[in-house]
């Protein structure tokens, strides 16, 4: 079996794996990282959107092993060092942009990589961000609302820090 | 999925000597693994290509764009390079999948893998690419030989393809509803070798080129010379679409291909 | 000014903090040490004889525990149906048995054969491979129209005719109905298809099977909107495990909109084993098999008929419906297009002749049972086509035509000729706010502005009501129910005043966690802070009904207020004795209790204490300790209506349709948490918009599923909806329940797919182009068809 390192959530990690063994079964069943969903299994819905190196990608989609000294972040590693919600989860809960929550941490892992590449997305924008993460709760309304007001809270905090 | 071996190449030459019975090559997996979790594949060892850093890079020089085989189409959809020499071949790549797929796909395995959806077999063929491989050098007017099925040989894999910069080009997609692929896609492009038009999605023979099309256009580059819907012999039918609907589909993207270039 | 506590606030929901951490608790986050996991081995073919099951190769696999086929469930009960139609014949529906694993036949591509219990999911998978299943393959009966028409295979012997039942409602009224529309001035016509919707939520189900030898209970947990309906259908019917031996949880439960309210196979099976093994049996669903195995929705073949006078007044509807049932009832499958459906028929409207036929057919295909709305979608959505067909057909304005035959608001409570009465509503007022919320004034303008760019604009407009707070337990008793629909609530206020409400209901993304404190925040005058909901753990919480037909608020919330009034009611007279004062002139106000006429108060916390610490306590009235429970039972049904306006631009290129626009003007009498209710809607509109545009269900006429992923059934994304323009100022306050509540999880779903049909047959008539109508979902490649068509 391979054994395969990486650092999750700044933390280094690692175990023994099979070849067929998918990032999200080490993250969940190796790990016990559960934040990460399946919701599919044709890699269309993003329950399981996680960043590996800084870009957002299917973890049921990808080897662990393909990953081998990878920096990968899941939801757990949002939060602010303080354990406050991060900026794009703050803004989820205000805008009530969840429900049963189970996309919901592909949708915030899929809005922080949009937020870092387009820090000010039209609508349009963050509609066509989103192809990948299907809901089934909030019609995206309320979710397109949440990463709008993210990034206007976001640039606002950069105007503060300056 | 049923088990396999799994082996990092470090280069092109560690990957071909890798492949031998059974063993499947894979760069990012986008289209690969889906495969293999419904146990539609079984190979004993999976060739892992995406560590290969020759496949990596793209270069614009003398007229041609050449982007490796493990490049992902993320990284095409964002290359300034690519962007100001085809920006047509940048937006086709940019609208692949989502952003999570982009991250991951590669070009080399789209185009050996000859999805008849797929969107780069018709920017290839739209732009009369060469498909480098472990084996060779393809045209990819030879390169793509239906559905599934391209030249590539047993143990062979796509290192990269270089596109001639065209003077003009656009690619217009229409998606299936549910899968967001191509029902229709059409790449027309105008350039040194003349005018192409390649279309996917739509064929039961794969991507192919619409020559009607690309000999009106010879002498008439304008949307009103796009001939009307080409015969529906042979076209996809399916419940997202008849085969007259997509031969419909085929000039009307066609016309807004040429609109857009 | 909006309030920032209590009924009617919009709180951030305090559940989102652990959904948004990765910290919440779904049913495939469970893992108990030792637990073996477990794969079934579905059907490939639609229908079959079942010759023989061979597990003797599978069961030597490394890694196996256990096999159990067919065999191994002949002692145990089938999954029940829990409501009983009758025809019209007065015979009771044909109920065959729906066994864990298949028996004798297969009868859907995925009904489960056999199921390996291993190791690890992997080398369970390995095995099923390994097992060997003669099948004597026989015609799949498919299509509902060939299976009823005498000459297909049966499904089922116990139906050769493959007709479940063939119910009539009102069946008095049939001959007046028959007559009215034979002498009216003119009838509109439609035939359509409310086609096969699959849930999806996006949680995938689960079921975690666990037995503990020492105590001899069973523990299930599951992916449930009712675990206490679980607990009694597959304790009770299915595996004979009394209550007190059988827990049912249902922890964090990622959406169900219906699919997860019905006991299944798969929830039984794990029980089963884990108490046959001796230890926890684990089964996750994926997409594939999920679309193989949940419950599917709709699925209605109808002909509607409505007679109207020359002024436009409707005067009867006459419909004939064949619904599928699939290849086995499912759990409230048979109540679907008959009481869920057909009593809704009258709509907003005055029509005094209804008449339905509803034929339930078997087919190969898997069960169908509610889905988000439930049979009053389809009433609405054939109702609402045919007045916008009839105004077509008179030249009358579609927005007037409903007009005209609005029940006026005056007219409360309505006795409809289907058996329902309305108590409250006003149409006009719904329909006034939809002219002005979507601009229909403006309208004329954005279609020119369309055209101009070579695009069709249309305008769709429809009403709808439908019955929610399901559901009055005597009356449903009478149309067959085999279950009371009441709900449940402890409250138990604590020593130091905390406050623990543990309901019945459950919340699978709807907020309860949030809503029901703020409802006894305001009748008790604290903070929300001070109160936890419990649910979801039928050893946690009193029996209760679950969460469906958009229930909680009106039937669970009502539970709790009556609790809460029974807590006050006791506190009053703790507080009587604590001020030395009569219970009877005791106040409770703002979480203070007063004497009328004197300035001695005392807070709601030394009473609780008071309660709990009873040294000064009148121990010889009243027990101590502040702990009350109530069961609500519903005395009528609520009934939520409203008014939606879609606007869409089509491409006649193309065959595109773009939703530009959605307004939705929903009367839900009192709203508790305005933000939520609001989201409500929103995800109700987009699976109704997803109906109407692009969600399908189709299967080959082999019986193999077509869309059986996402690749091919078309789920909407982001970039397919627009933002949503939601008002729920309209209200009406239920008379019934203590609230005035009525219920908003279904409308988004049950209204909107007329509008967005509407609206694109407005579009495509508006350019010249006639056409009557297009079934659902209306692709671009119908949309397309349907053009061709009309050109030549």
């Amino acid at each position: 079996m391979p054994k395969v390192s990486m650092t999750v959530n700044g933390e280094t990690v690692s175990g023994d794996v099979e070849g067929r063994t998918l990032l999200v079964q080490f993250l969940r069943e190796h790990l016990g990282l559960t934040g990460t969903h399946v919701g599919c299994d044709t890699a269309q819905c993003g329950a399981c959107v996680v960043h590996v190196n800084g870009d957002s990608v299917k973890s049921c989609n990808v080897f662990a092993a393909a990953l081998d000294g990878a920096s990968v972040t899941t939801i757990e590693g949002m939060a602010n060092a303080d354990g406050t919600l991060g900026v794009v989860q703050q803004a989820f809960q205000d805008h009530h942009g969840l429900q049963c929550g189970f996309c919901t941490p592909g949708m915030v892992m899929t809005a922080a990589d949009l937020l870092k590449r387009n820090p000010n997305p039209t609508e349009a924008e963050v509609r066509a961000y989103l192809e990948g993460n299907i809901c089934r709760c909030t019609g995206y309304h309320n979710i397109v609302k949440a990463i709008m007001a993210a990034a206007a809270n976001m640039s606002g905090a950069k105007v503060a820090a300056e | 999925m049923y088990a396999f071996d799994y082996v990092k190449a470090g280069s092109v030459s560690d990957a071909v000597a890798a492949l031998g019975d059974e063993a499947q090559p894979i760069s990012g997996g986008q289209t690969l693994i889906p495969t293999l979790k419904a146990r539609l594949a079984m190979p004993s060892k999976l060739v892992d290509l995406t560590g290969i850093a020759e496949l990596k890079s793209i270069s614009v020089s003398g007229g041609v764009v050449k982007i490796g085989g493990a490049v992902t189409h993320g990284a095409v959809a964002d290359s300034a390079d690519v962007k100001g020499a085809i920006p047509a071949l940048a937006s086709l790549a940019g609208h692949i999948g989502d952003p999570a797929v982009r991250h991951r796909g590669t070009i080399g395995g789209s185009v050996a893998n000859n999805d008849p959806s797929a969107c780069y077999p018709s920017a290839c063929l739209g732009l009369g690419a060469t498909i480098h491989t472990s084996g060779g050098d393809i045209a990819a007017d030879d390169f793509f030989q239906g559905m599934f099925a391209t030249a590539l040989g047993e143990g062979q894999i796509v290192t990269g393809v270089s596109f001639p910069v065209p003077e003009k080009a656009a690619y217009m997609k229409f998606v299936q509803p549910a899968s967001r692929f191509a029902l229709v896609g059409v790449f027309v492009s105008k350039g040194a070798g003349g005018v192409r038009v390649a279309v996917t999605g739509a064929s039961e023979s794969g991507v192919f080129r619409w020559s009607a099309a690309e000999q009106a256009l010879a002498g008439n580059f304008s949307a009103s010379a796009v001939p009307s819907a080409p015969s529906s012999d042979g076209m996809i039918g399916d419940l997202h679409g008849s085969p007259e609907y997509r031969a419909h589909l085929v000039s009307v993207m066609t016309k807004r291909a040429v609109a857009a270039c | 000014m909006a309030k920032d506590s209590g009924i009617g606030a919009s709180i951030k929901r305090r559940e989102d903090v652990r959904f948004l951490t990765g910290a919440g608790n779904y049913t495939d986050d469970i893992s108990i040490p030792g637990q073996l996991y477990c794969f079934f081995l579905r059907s490939t073919v639609a229908h079959g004889k079942l010759n023989g099951v061979d597990t003797a190769a599978a069961a030597k696999m490394p890694g196996v525990v256990r096999i159990f086929t067919g065999k191994d469930f002949e002692a145990v009960g089938g999954l029940p149906c829990g409501w009983l139609i009758t025809s019209r014949d007065g015979t009771p529906m044909k109920e065959p048995k729906h066994p864990i694993l298949a028996s004798g036949k297969v009868r859907h591509v995925g009904d489960p054969i056999a199921a390996v219990v291993a190791r690890s999911l992997a080398e369970a998978r390995d095995a099923a491979e390994a097992i060997e299943v003669d099948i004597e393959e026989l015609p799949a009966v498919i299509d509902m129209k060939a299976a009823v028409s005498g000459s297909a295979a049966s499904v089922h012997d116990e139906a050769p005719d493959n007709i479940c039942y063939d119910w009539g409602f009102v069946e008095e009224n049939r001959d007046a109905v028959d007559a009215a529309i034979k002498g009216a001035h003119h009838v509109t016509t439609l035939d359509l298809t409310n086609q096969r919707l699959v849930a999806n939520p996006m949680e995938p189900r689960v079921a975690v099977g666990d037995y503990n030898r020492a105590s001899g209970e069973s523990t299930l947990y599951t992916t449930s909107q009712n675990p206490h309906v679980i607990r009694l259908l597959m304790g009770a019917f299915v595996l004979g495990i009394p209550e007190h031996k059988l827990r049912v949880v249902a922890p964090d439960v990622g959406g169900g909109f219906g699919s997860k309210i019905f006991h299944y196979a798969e929830e039984a099976f794990c029980t089963f084993a884990a108490k046959a093994i001796g230890k926890p049996v684990k089964w996750t669903s994926d997409r594939s098999e999920a679309f193989l195995s949940d419950a599917q929705g709709r699925d209605h073949v109808t002909k509607i008929e409505l007679a109207l006078d020359q002024n436009g007044k409707f005067l009867a509807i006459r419909t004939n419906t064949l619904a599928n049932m699939g290849a086995y009832l499912s759990t409230f499958s048979t109540s679907v297009p008959t009481w869920l459906h057909g009593t809704l028929m009258a709509g907003n409207y005055t029509t005094p002749l209804i008449y339905c036929n509803v034929k339930a057919v078997f087919t190969n295909t898997v069960p169908v049972d509610a889905y988000r709305g439930a049979g009053r979608p389809e009433a609405t959505f054939q109702l609402e086509r045919v007045i916008d067909k009839a105004a077509r057909e008179m030249g009358i304005d579609p927005i007037e035509l409903r007009r005209r035959n609005f029940v006026p608001a005056d007219a409360f409570p309505y006795q409809t000729p289907v058996a329902v009465q309305y108590d409250v509503g006003n149409y006009q007022a719904t329909m006034d706010k939809i002219v002005e919320l979507a601009d229909v004034a403006g309208f004329p303008a954005r279609r020119a502005e369309s055209a101009a760019r070579g695009k069709l604009r249309g305008l769709g407009v429809n009403a709808y009501i439908e019955a929610c707070g399901i559901a009055p337990s005597q009356l449903v008793g009478q149309l067959g129910a085999r279950a009371g629909l009441y709900e449940s609530a402890t409250v138990r206020v604590n020593a130091a005043g905390g406050i623990v409400v543990m309901t019945g209901s459950h919340s699978h993304g709807q907020g309860h966690e949030t809503t029901f404190p703020q409802v006894i925040a305001e009748m008790f005058g604290v903070s929300e802070d001070m109160v936890d909901i419990v649910h979801g753990d039928s050893a946690r919480t009193p029996m209760g009904m679950g969460t469906y037909g958009s229930r909680s608020i009106a039937v669970g919330g009502s539970a709790m207020v009556r609790a809460a009034e029974k807590i006050i009611s006791k506190a009053k007279k703790i507080a009587s004795h604590l001020m030395e004062a009569s219970a009877e002139d005791v106040e409770f106000k703002n979480g203070v209790f007063s004497v009328a006429g004197t300035d001695k108060t005392i807070d709601f916390a030394s009473v609780a204490l008071a309660a709990y610490v009873p040294h000064n306590y009148p121990l010889d009235q009243i027990e101590p300790g502040l702990e009350e429970t109530a069961f609500y039972d519903p005395s009528n049904f609520t009934y939520p209506a409203g008014a939606y306006a879609c606007e869409v631009e089509v491409d006649p290129e193309t065959g595109v349709v773009e939703v530009k626009s959605f307004a939705a003007a929903d009367d839900f009498g009192n709203v508790i948490n305005p933000m939520i209710v609001e989201g409500q809607v929103h995800g109700g509109l987009a699976q109704g918009i997803g109906q109407a545009l692009r969600e399908n269900t189709v299967y080959g006429a082999d019986g193999q599923l077509l869309t059986g992923s996402f690749m091919d059934y078309a789920m909407p994304r982001a970039d397919d909806m627009p933002m949503f323009t939601v008002d729920h100022s309209c209200q009406t306050p239920c008379s019934h329940n203590p609230l005035g509540v009525k219920g908003c999880g279904e409308a988004g779903a049950i209204g909107s797919p007329p509008a967005v049909v509407n609206a694109v047959l407005d579009a495509l008539n508006s350019g010249g182009i006639k056409v009557d109508h297009i079934d659902m979902p209306v692709s671009p490649a119908r949309v397309w068809d349907a053009i061709q068509a009309a050109q030549h």
